[in-house]
């Protein structure tokens, strides 16, 4: 059921219901929110018209797009290795700040003493390790405890918000700021040695998109190409199989959760070192849940991950001018991705029983090659 | 509150007494999810159905709402919980989708959807102050000293709430409604050749667990702190999730977890008075604030010996014939 469309070289009907079903689930989606936003008294047409334009109306609302799909693009991907392996990890959200802090942390204190390169290297690492780190307390409270993890990787989302706070205002909090006495929560400035490349300034857009790009397909490999793959789908699809078969169940939920945390953490190294360059309050708020959207609208697939990130980040970016221009709060966005994540599991059964009828119908068909004619036809004809 | 006119006895009172007003949220949200997840339906959308019943209770009664009775706010977040509830239900139990994943969506949409309501609304800035729930002195009872003051000088939601525990146990386990959702949420097979209606039990709990829900967010908004801010329940509705975890699916232990959560969510209260006595140097809110987290963390590890109580049917969705 959860078999991806890109697992196999051929592409059949039933893949492209597959690709359908979640478009189907936006379109549903938006017409909800266009009822609600006519409630509220405003034009849908105006205000989605506005997100359009906002998400692709010239070069720069494109790459502000690309800019928004980058982080969205790793935690989805990250997302992608939990639920497979069978663990739903909601605390992106966290990883994704430890990752952020744990990089911004590291690159303030090696600073220039490092070349370029390898200081960009080695804080990206670093960023991965910190939301491997968090992802890794989940996942072990779950293997060794079976501690239903949606509800510690949420608390962790809570803990992780609340250490930011308290770093950012803190002992990581900017010398400038109690120089000057405004006291404002957020760290210093990284070195430009850790920044990411611009690919077109004055724009933001920076080289993490190819590091999303590459990272989905690393995972892809990974997951469907190597043996440690294997065993975390196995796990996913039927721990009691697994086990069967002599896969050490624990072991790979715990692995699939630190690599789903660190790939969070990367995508918050990404943004601290490609955007923001500083640590800040409300850094990345949302982007943890809005990732986890991207993976199921993406079925769970690194590769389809990717469209699915730009669409999202599309939609984030849209949603920001339609605030300024007809005046529709951007916490529309949050409801179109509550609503998409209800109607994308919700056709779950839809597609199971599609596919059930078409399977029985074969099996209940036999098996004619075209050209051929069955005996049936031949009496006919004659 | 913590005025230096105030002795260390009427403080203490004054804690205990917040003790209970902290817990009514939780208690409602949880004492929800034990019906619903006694019936075999994990409902993780608790949170935003929460926020959902907080916006709208406040809404109806705030003046610059619709100025309404505190009851006829608490009305409207039943009917809001309810239909939530209503939602989640055909989601999870006919659209048999995977519950976890669709809690978020309800989270997600609840989170948004109150956020949006409150920025158009109500611009930005709601209050309920002096026209929500408030304190309701219960006859003679509340004259008794310390414990008058603690127990019976208390809001009214807070006296539901706690009524509610003993009504669920009831519930539960000495009428044939409380029959059928066990039986559902421990062997829905059976109970199917049995007669019972499994997809009618679950709908039946569901939209128990949105209207109080819906509850614990109107009790949040215009009983314990009468204002509205964007995610103002701060994961309470997860945490109310845990505590049916913690209380063994049992009302009489939830409410004992969610005295304890009560006691955690306002250690900023309790490290003050401390602080009186021991006149140290402060701890950083935010690490009191990190306080419930942790402790639900540590609460689920602990639970875990409790799982042979879990509800074998937990998540699973009802199929005839399948098993």
């Amino acid at each position: 059921m959860r078999k991806s469309p890109f697992a196999n070289a051929r592409f059949s009907t039933a893949d492209l219901f597959v690709i359908l079903v979640p478009l189907a689930a936006v379109l549903l989606a938006l017409a909800v929110g266009a009822v609600m936003l006519l409630a509220l008294g405003t034009d849908p047409l105006e205000a989605y018209g506005s997100m359009l334009e906002g998400a692709f109306g010239s070069d720069a609302a494109i790459f502000r797009s690309l800019t928004r799909a980058t982080p969205l693009l790793l935690v989805a991907i990250g997302i992608c290795i939990a639920f497979r392996g069978g663990v739903i990890n909601i605390g992106a959200e966290g990883q994704l700040f430890v990752g952020a802090v744990s990089a911004t942390a590291f690159s303030l204190w090696a600073g220039e003493s490092l070349p370029g390169p390898l200081l960009i290297l080695l804080t990206l690492v670093v960023g991965f390790i910190g939301g491997a780190v968090w992802g890794a307390v989940p996942g072990i409270l779950k293997a060794r405890f079976d501690v239903n993890e949606i509800l510690t990787t949420v608390m962790m989302n809570q803990i992780a918000t609340q250490l930011l706070f308290y770093l950012l205002s803190g002992p990581m909090i900017d010398p400038e700021q109690i120089r000057q006495g405004t006291r404002i929560p957020q760290s210093a400035q990284l070195p430009d040695a850790s920044w990411l490349p611009r690919l077109a300034p004055p724009s933001q857009l920076h080289a993490g998109l190819f590091i999303g790009i590459a990272a989905a397909i690393v995972v892809f490999v990974l997951l469907w190409r190597t043996t440690l793959g294997y065993r975390i789908r196995a796990v996913g699809l039927s721990r009691d199989a697994a086990r069967y078969a002599g896969i050490s169940v624990a072991r790979y939920l715990t692995v699939a959760m630190v690599l789903s945390g660190g790939l969070a953490g990367l995508a918050g190294s990404v943004e601290v070192t490609g955007v923001t360059h500083r640590m800040v309050e409300g850094f990345a708020v949302g982007y943890g849940f809005s990732g986890i959207v991207v993976a199921l609208f993406g079925r769970l697939h690194p590769i389809g991950a990717i469209p699915s990130a730009f669409f999202f980040g599309a939609m984030l970016v849209g949603a920001e001018r339609m605030q300024r221009t007809v005046q529709v709060p951007s916490a529309t966005v949050t409801v179109l991705q509550g609503l998409i994540v209800i109607f994308v599991v919700s056709s779950e059964l839809l597609v199971r029983r599609w596919m059930a009828r078409r399977q029985a119908r074969a099996a209940a068909a036999p098996a004619v090659l075209p050209g051929v004619p069955t005996p049936a036809s031949q009496e006919v004809r004659a | 509150m913590t005025g230096s006119n105030m002795t260390l006895d009427q403080i203490l009172i004054e804690a205990f007494a917040l003790m209970f007003l902290y817990a009514t949220p939780f208690l409602f949200a949880a004492l929800g999810e034990v019906f619903v997840q006694r019936s075999g339906v994990l409902n993780l959308g608790v949170e935003g159905m929460m926020l959902m019943g907080a916006f709208s209770a406040i809404y109806t009664v705030s003046e610059k709402g619709l100025g309404q009775e505190p009851l006829v706010g608490l009305l409207v977040a039943i009917i809001t919980g309810g239909l939530l509830g209503l939602a989640m239900a055909v989601v999870s139990v006919t659209f048999k989708a995977e519950q976890g994943i669709s809690g978020i969506g309800f989270t997600l949409f609840g989170l948004g959807l109150s956020s949006l309501l409150f920025k158009t609304l109500a611009g930005g800035v709601m209050t309920a102050q002096g026209r929500g729930f408030g304190a309701l002195s219960i006859p003679v009872l509340s004259d008794i000293p310390i414990i008058g003051d603690i127990f019976f000088n208390q809001n009214v939601l807070v006296y539901v709430a706690f009524a509610l525990v003993p009504i669920s146990v009831w519930l539960l386990n000495k009428t044939s409604w409380g029959l059928k959702i066990r039986a559902v949420g421990q062997n829905p097979a059976a109970a199917d050749a049995m007669g019972v209606n499994v997809n009618r039990v679950r709908y039946s709990t569901v939209i128990l667990g949105g209207i109080l829900a819906g509850v614990a967010g109107a009790s949040l908004s215009i009983a314990v702190t009468p204002i509205f801010q964007e995610n103002m329940t701060a994961g309470r509705g997860f945490i109310a999730v845990a505590l049916v975890y913690f209380g063994g699916w049992s009302p009489w232990r939830v409410m004992a977890g969610a005295l304890l959560f009560s006691i955690a969510n306002n250690l900023q209260i309790w490290a003050q008075i401390l602080n009186l006595r021991i006149g140290g140097t402060a701890i950083p809110p935010n690490l009191l604030i990190m306080a419930p987290y942790i402790l639900t963390i540590a609460v689920l590890v602990f639970a875990r010996q409790r799982k042979r109580l879990e509800p074998a049917a937990l998540t699973k969705p009802f199929e005839r014939g399948e098993n």
